[in-house]
């Protein structure tokens, strides 16, 4: 059995067409666990560099470090 | 000489109002000049090219800001906003133009002080440029480039011991009125509740879980100087249970003239003598004042705070001794589909440390909105989609006469079969009986 983490990665790298999720798309992974029990996997993969946060300023989203097109803003 | 041309912001500048326009410009000037010498780590001109863009988007009809990014402070899911300006190399000043939210002190006091403290550090990171404040309340800093978000955040913590604002799909800052540090209309320590639920509701301000933004906000009394109850997700206003108190001897002394009505505001024009009956009496909304000629009387229990009588004759007329706060829920300002005022949750709860009570209310209806709530959705329209009597079950509260704004006419509150001695099975034929078809 994978951990939450790896569960959290394996969606995030899964094919799903898209590279920013909403939080609740992660709770989808975890039926069974509370919300604030999945907020804590991901925030512990924030603080490992692994997820980072993509925000417009009134909604946020979770995705992997570097993917997507946003990277290329910064550089 | 003024980098760009802007006519159309210029005649922005003739109107008889104060201009944001004037204001850029003079810090443009003041960036050029220089004459503190300041080590500019963003560049100089960019106040300029920010009119530059605003004239162009004027000119095109059309936005030339990217609104979105990854940007922030590590660990930290909002207090930045990401911006970029689409045109970076007629602009490259804004290139990037990132908004960051710092939390205001409760009430907003400032010292003159903390303030030049929060500008040395924009001056010298940021654009210069502010805005005393943002809707939500708190100090927005406009305008600066990625490198500089980690040494602003690094500075405004340690130097100011400030923290960063809400932003995306979290709490977003709290804010409160002046309260009881300067207000006698006040029925609860404010400042003392924001700052409390502020400190203690870290994690939901800076790591966002919620499926769109969350305000609290926290008025004192029903005159609502935040406006809670149009601008926040989750109001909590100040009230009172007991009676108003009235000074009869005062009351005299304003319909003679001592006292200048409303605390002697609108003073600007002769309006004439103080009318109490025209001025107060007849202004009640639900027609619960009387006066006599010698005395004021109140039908308590008719009173539905509006306030009036209190703000016109504040020496006479006092808030009830027996103070608390209503809760009210799922205000909203959206652009597209109006305004929605909170309802009315708490009618009356003691407001007293810890604050349990408030908290466990907040905590029941945030459980439910994270479980229930669609992404985007404020608790407002959570609320009104799956009904105010499931809020009432998630909170465990019991529907009572106040939840109820008319009688028939939308009775959205609905018995259960096991709430009804009896249930819903009835005798039809012995019911027959008694009444013919």
């Amino acid at each position: 059995m994978p951990s939450e983490k790896e569960q959290v990665l394996e969606f995030l790298t899964g094919k799903t067409g898209k590279s920013k999720f909403y939080f609740s798309d992660f709770c989808k992974i975890f039926p069974d666990k509370k919300q604030r029990e999945v907020k804590k996997v991901l925030t512990e993969l924030v603080n490992e560099g692994k997820l980072e946060f993509w925000s417009s300023g009134s909604t946020t989203m979770y995705g992997m470090t570097g993917a997507g097109k946003q990277k290329a803003e910064e550089d | 000489m003024a980098k760009h041309q802007t006519p159309l912001l210029d005649q922005l500048e003739t109107g008889p109002w104060p201009s944001f326009v004037s204001d850029i410009k003079q810090e443009a000037a003041h960036r050029a000049a220089n004459p503190d010498g300041v080590d500019y780590q963003i560049p100089v001109d960019c106040p300029s090219d920010l009119l530059g863009v605003l004239e162009l988007s004027f000119k095109d009809k059309e936005t030339h800001w990217k609104h979105g990014g990854i940007v922030g402070v590590f660990g930290y899911g909002g207090g930045v906003i990401g911006r970029y300006c689409d045109q970076p190399e007629m602009f490259p000043g804004v290139a990037h133009f990132h908004t960051v939210r710092l939390a205001q002190p409760s009430g907003k006091y400032y010292t003159a002080d903390y303030l030049r403290g929060i500008m040395d550090i924009w001056d010298l990171r940021g654009s210069g440029l502010t805005n005393m404040h943002g809707s939500t309340g708190d100090i927005v800093l406009l305008g600066t480039t990625t490198p500089q978000l980690e040494e602003i955040f690094f500075d405004v913590t340690h130097k100011m011991n400030t923290d960063l604002g809400g932003s995306g799909g979290n709490l977003r800052t709290p804010a409160d009125c002046l309260g009881q540090s300067r207000c006698e209309f006040a029925c609860y320590d404010t400042q003392d509740l924001c700052h409390t639920l502020t400190n203690d509701y870290q994690d939901e301000l800076h790591r966002p879980a919620f499926p769109y933004k969350f305000k609290f906000k926290f008025d004192g009394c029903p005159n609502g100087c935040v406006a809670s109850i149009a601008r926040s997700d989750f109001s909590v206003i100040g009230t009172w249970k007991s009676d108003i108190r009235i000074d009869q001897d005062r009351v005299k002394a304003y319909v003679a003239g001592e006292f200048k009505p409303g605390g002697g505001s609108h003073a600007g024009r002769d309006w004439g003598k103080f009318d109490i009956v025209k001025e107060v009496v007849d202004r009640c909304p639900t027609g619960c004042m009387s006066y006599d000629g010698a005395k004021l009387s109140i039908d308590n229990a008719n009173c539905t705070r509006c306030m009036h009588c209190i703000n016109t004759m504040p020496a006479a007329v006092k808030i009830g001794e027996e103070t608390g706060a209503s809760i009210l829920l799922g205000a909203k300002a959206p652009i597209l589909d109006g305004a929605q005022m909170s309802s009315l949750l708490v009618p009356f709860v003691v407001v007293e440390k810890p604050y349990d009570e408030i908290k466990e209310v907040i905590e029941n209806i945030w459980d439910w909105w994270m479980e229930e709530g669609k992404n985007r959705e404020r608790v407002g329209e959570t609320m009104k989609r799956l009904s105010f009597q499931k809020l009432l079950e998630v909170t465990n509260i019991k529907a009572m006469p106040q939840h109820v704004k008319e009688p028939r006419s939308n009775p959205y509150i609905f018995f259960k079969e096991e709430e009804v001695p009896g249930g819903f099975e009835h005798d039809e034929a012995a019911y027959r009986q008694r009444h013919m078809r």
